[in-house]
């Protein structure tokens, strides 16, 4: 393939992209996991709550202070490689980045520095009250930018004067249909996230027989969390596919890898996509399930990839792969955290050791299941940027140099593989020495999350 | 409205420069002392605010796609590779703080990132300033210069410049916060570095009149622009009285000043113009339904809110640093 400004651009955003929403869908569920045990702590006043949310709040700090550093870089590239998006795109995508910016940064900034210096200083209703704060500043976060992806994906709202998107309506933007089935599909993938990082941090300790009470803490309330999102976040996922059947059917003909009409339409459950034969190998499908999941009825028609020009197709193998094995990770954590609250129920868990290595060795799950989801999302949309409106070929730098764009990206590979190489080293360390560690005496140097990444770090490297 | 995000935009940037500025200032001079006891004051005198400061950037950023779209797009397409640079010296500079704390054999690379990251980080904002004044490559209000149009040996001199400056802003800032050796030292450097800042000012104005800058014009164009030499001046004889009575506030705040002053110099003269001689402020605004749209969430509660909250974390650090306190590791 011809290396191209475009293609390298695309490229480095997917790099860029994917390493920075790994941090955050991790954190808005610590956040919200925080929240619970300080509220949770405060009513029953059990010490095992406390001592969780010590060790959590740590590790918090940072994953927060990494995904802070990768998304400076999101705001600004933006403009260095996509200048004919944000101008043409910039008064409705601008201002939604910006309220993100603010308003996360508000709020993150303001309770965050009490999360760390806090305690000794305000009462125990303004502390829990700055974990909801921190928590709710997350999840803003997580709002705008859905808010604004999916305008992408579903524009809205807007006049195009002079290939410039005016916006009209800003309350048909910010409460467009399609972000209020995408936004809570997100803010459950994070929570989903939280919650099997901490069940298989519980499931690890009790197969090393340490932190007894937090282990059995943590796998309860993460699989029995996850236990009820599993299902809700499947119902989210549904409706998804139901807005990209109205409004993006060649991504939904690309995901289901279906070439041609059909009427009823078969469900194609696995197979190996050929874009120049139009056509499927290894086809294993099932007839009536396509029309069913479509629409709920046996006999509807379902479109196929050959009614649209193939400049305006998507490419077919990575958003057909890519969601069966987000949908795949999803029924593996449906079955674990099912299967183990089952047992917890049953107070047996702590003996099956097979099921604890399977929660244990589960926490990559939810991470994959979010990147994919990502993928299918954004790589069915292709080839527009702005669905049906502006084309990733027409948003690119013009004149970008490929030696330029060569550049950059090999200058973020290589600095993003020291820096997160580093951080999660030190999120290993820090997991791996366990919530009975004693408290640092002396209190860290600063108020903000990257100074505060490091100064735990440095206590988990001890 | 566009007056009102125009002057927002003034105000992020502004504070952008002169907080990010003397930390960033405090960066470079680190990479001048060996002594490992200094180094740990010089980052304990920062380390609290710092990625604060580095926030007004992103406000600047945002603020700029939202409400000056065209800008946006322009500036960071045509300082690509700077850009790119400046994004990766930032990211070094910021994780140095206390990976170095954490690494024992290997803390010299993070160091090493710590002032390399802010020489370079600063540089490019002085060379993009410097490339502004110049002009860019423009042709009908598109950037033609292609990877390196930005670069000139004028935008070069800039980048130097600023390095200058901001390391002025870093040693007041360090005799504001320090006491003892640290800050002996940090007045041993006020002077070369004045000095500096005032060749450079100097040698970049006959520079640019050589050059035949059209920017130069504009001083006889709008004679009011004497109005910030003249501040400028007045806020130098004060630093120097200073440096030679050692008043540890005024040196910072005097340098501020002068960087207010440099700051008027090039908003009046870039003015109405945003890319100059190629963009004007009203061509480049978005249209007023995301200006208002801006207005009523962020301008009106959120931006105050924010300047509160960075008013009161100051107000927590100020004073001098205390051995063994918050700030020392």
């Amino acid at each position: 393939m011809d290396l191209t400004a475009l293609f390298l651009s695309r490229l480095q955003f997917a790099f860029t992209v994917s390493f920075h929403i790994i941090f955050p869908s991790f954190t808005i569920g610590l956040a919200a996991w925080l929240a619970v045990l300080e509220g949770l702590h405060l009513a029953t006043a059990r010490p095992v709550y406390r001592r969780l949310f010590d060790f959590w709040l740590k590790i918090f700090g940072v994953a927060f202070g990494l995904g802070v550093v990768s998304g400076i870089v999101m705001g600004f590239e933006f403009g260095t490689n996509w200048s004919r998006l944000s101008e043409s795109t910039g008064p409705i995508q601008g201002p939604l980045l910006s309220y993100e910016t603010f308003t996360a940064f508000a709020l993150e900034a303001a309770f965050f520095g009490v999360l760390i210096f806090g305690r000794p200083r305000v009462s125990p209703a303004l502390y829990f009250f700055s974990t909801l704060m921190v928590a709710l500043g997350t999840t803003f976060s997580a709002f705008w930018i859905m808010v604004n992806n999916s305008w992408m994906q579903a524009p809205v709202g807007f006049e195009l004067q002079n290939g410039v998107f005016v916006p009209t309506d800003w309350v048909a933007i910010v409460f467009s249909p399609v972000v209020w089935v995408r936004f809570p599909h997100m803010l459950i993938a994070a929570y989903l996230t939280g919650a099997f990082c901490v069940a298989a941090t519980g499931a690890w300790y009790q197969l090393r027989n340490s932190c007894v009470a937090e282990a059995r803490a943590m796998l309860r309330m993460g699989l029995f969390l996850a236990a009820l999102l599993v299902p809700v976040q499947l119902f989210f996922g549904h409706l998804n596919g139901d807005y990209v059947h109205e409004r993006q059917p060649a991504k939904f003909a690309a995901i289901e890898a279906r070439w041609h009409d059909e009427q009823p339409a078969a469900e194609v459950l696995i197979a190996i996509p050929d874009a120049a034969a139009e056509a499927n190998r290894f086809e294993l499908k099932i007839p009536y399930l396509g029309s069913l999941i479509a629409t709920m009825r046996l006999d509807s028609k379902e479109v196929g990839l050959d009614d649209f020009p193939k400049s305006d197709r998507p490419p077919v193998a990575i958003p057909f792969f890519t969601f069966r094995i987000m949908v795949g990770c999803g029924l593996l954590m449906m079955a674990i955290a099912w299967l183990g609250s089952w047992l917890q129920l049953k107070e047996r868990m702590d003996r099956q050791r097979l099921l604890l290595w399977a929660t244990f060795l589960s926490f990559p799950l939810p991470f994959v299941a979010t990147l994919t989801g990502w993928f299918t999302a954004e790589v069915g949309r292709q080839p527009w940027t702005v669905y049906g409106l502006q084309r990733t070929a027409d948003a690119v730098t013009p004149n970008l140099a490929v030696g330029a764009a060569l550049t950059s990206l090999i200058f973020f590979g290589a600095i993003y593989l020291v820096i997160f190489s580093f951080g999660t080293l030190y999120i290993y360390r820090l997991l791996r020495a366990g919530p009975s560690m004693p408290e640092p005496a002396q209190p860290t140097n600063s108020k903000r999350p990257l100074a505060l990444a490091g100064a735990i770090a440095t206590e988990g490297g001890r | 409205m566009i007056l009102f995000w125009v002057a927002l935009l003034a105000l992020t940037t502004l504070l952008y420069v002169l907080l990010d500025g003397f930390d960033l200032g405090v960066g470079i001079l680190f990479g001048l002392t060996n002594d490992e006891g200094v180094r740990r004051k010089m980052l304990a005198a920062i380390s609290p605010v710092w990625d604060g400061n580095e926030t007004w950037l992103v406000f600047t950023g945002t603020i700029l796609w939202g409400a000056f779209p065209r800008v946006y797009a322009t500036l960071l397409s045509a300082f690509y590779l700077p850009i790119i640079l400046m994004l990766g010296a930032l990211i070094l500079r910021g994780v140095a703080f206390e990976f170095r704390y954490k690494s024992l054999g290997s803390r010299w690379i993070w160091d090493l990132g710590f002032s390399g990251g802010s020489l370079i980080a600063t540089f490019v904002q002085g060379t993009a300033v410097g490339a502004l004044a110049k002009g860019l490559p423009m042709v009908d209000g598109h950037y033609v210069g292609g990877s390196f149009g930005w670069l000139s040996p004028f935008a070069c001199l800039c980048g130097a410049g600023l390095c200058f400056g901001y390391a002025l802003l870093g040693a007041g800032w360090l005799v504001l916060k320090c006491e003892g050796y640290l800050r002996d030292r940090a007045y041993a450097l006020l002077r070369p570095l004045t000095v500096g800042v005032f060749v450079f000012l100097a040698v970049a104005f006959v520079y640019a009149l050589a050059l035949h800058l059209r920017i130069m014009d504009r001083w006889l164009e709008r004679p009011c622009l004497l109005v910030f030499p003249a501040v400028g001046l007045a806020a130098s004889i004060v630093l120097a009285r200073g440096i030679m009575g050692r008043y540890d506030r005024l040196p910072f705040f005097t340098t501020a000043v002068i960087f207010l002053s440099a700051f008027g110099t090039l908003a009046v003269s870039f003015w109405p113009f945003m890319i100059p001689f190629a963009i004007t402020i009203d061509q480049a605004a978005s249209p007023p339904s995301s200006l208002w749209f801006m207005f009523w969430g962020e301008g009106l509660f959120v931006m105050p809110l924010v300047l509160t909250y960075t008013a009161g974390v100051y107000r927590v650090f100020g004073g001098k640093l205390v051995a063994g306190g918050y700030d020392e590791h």
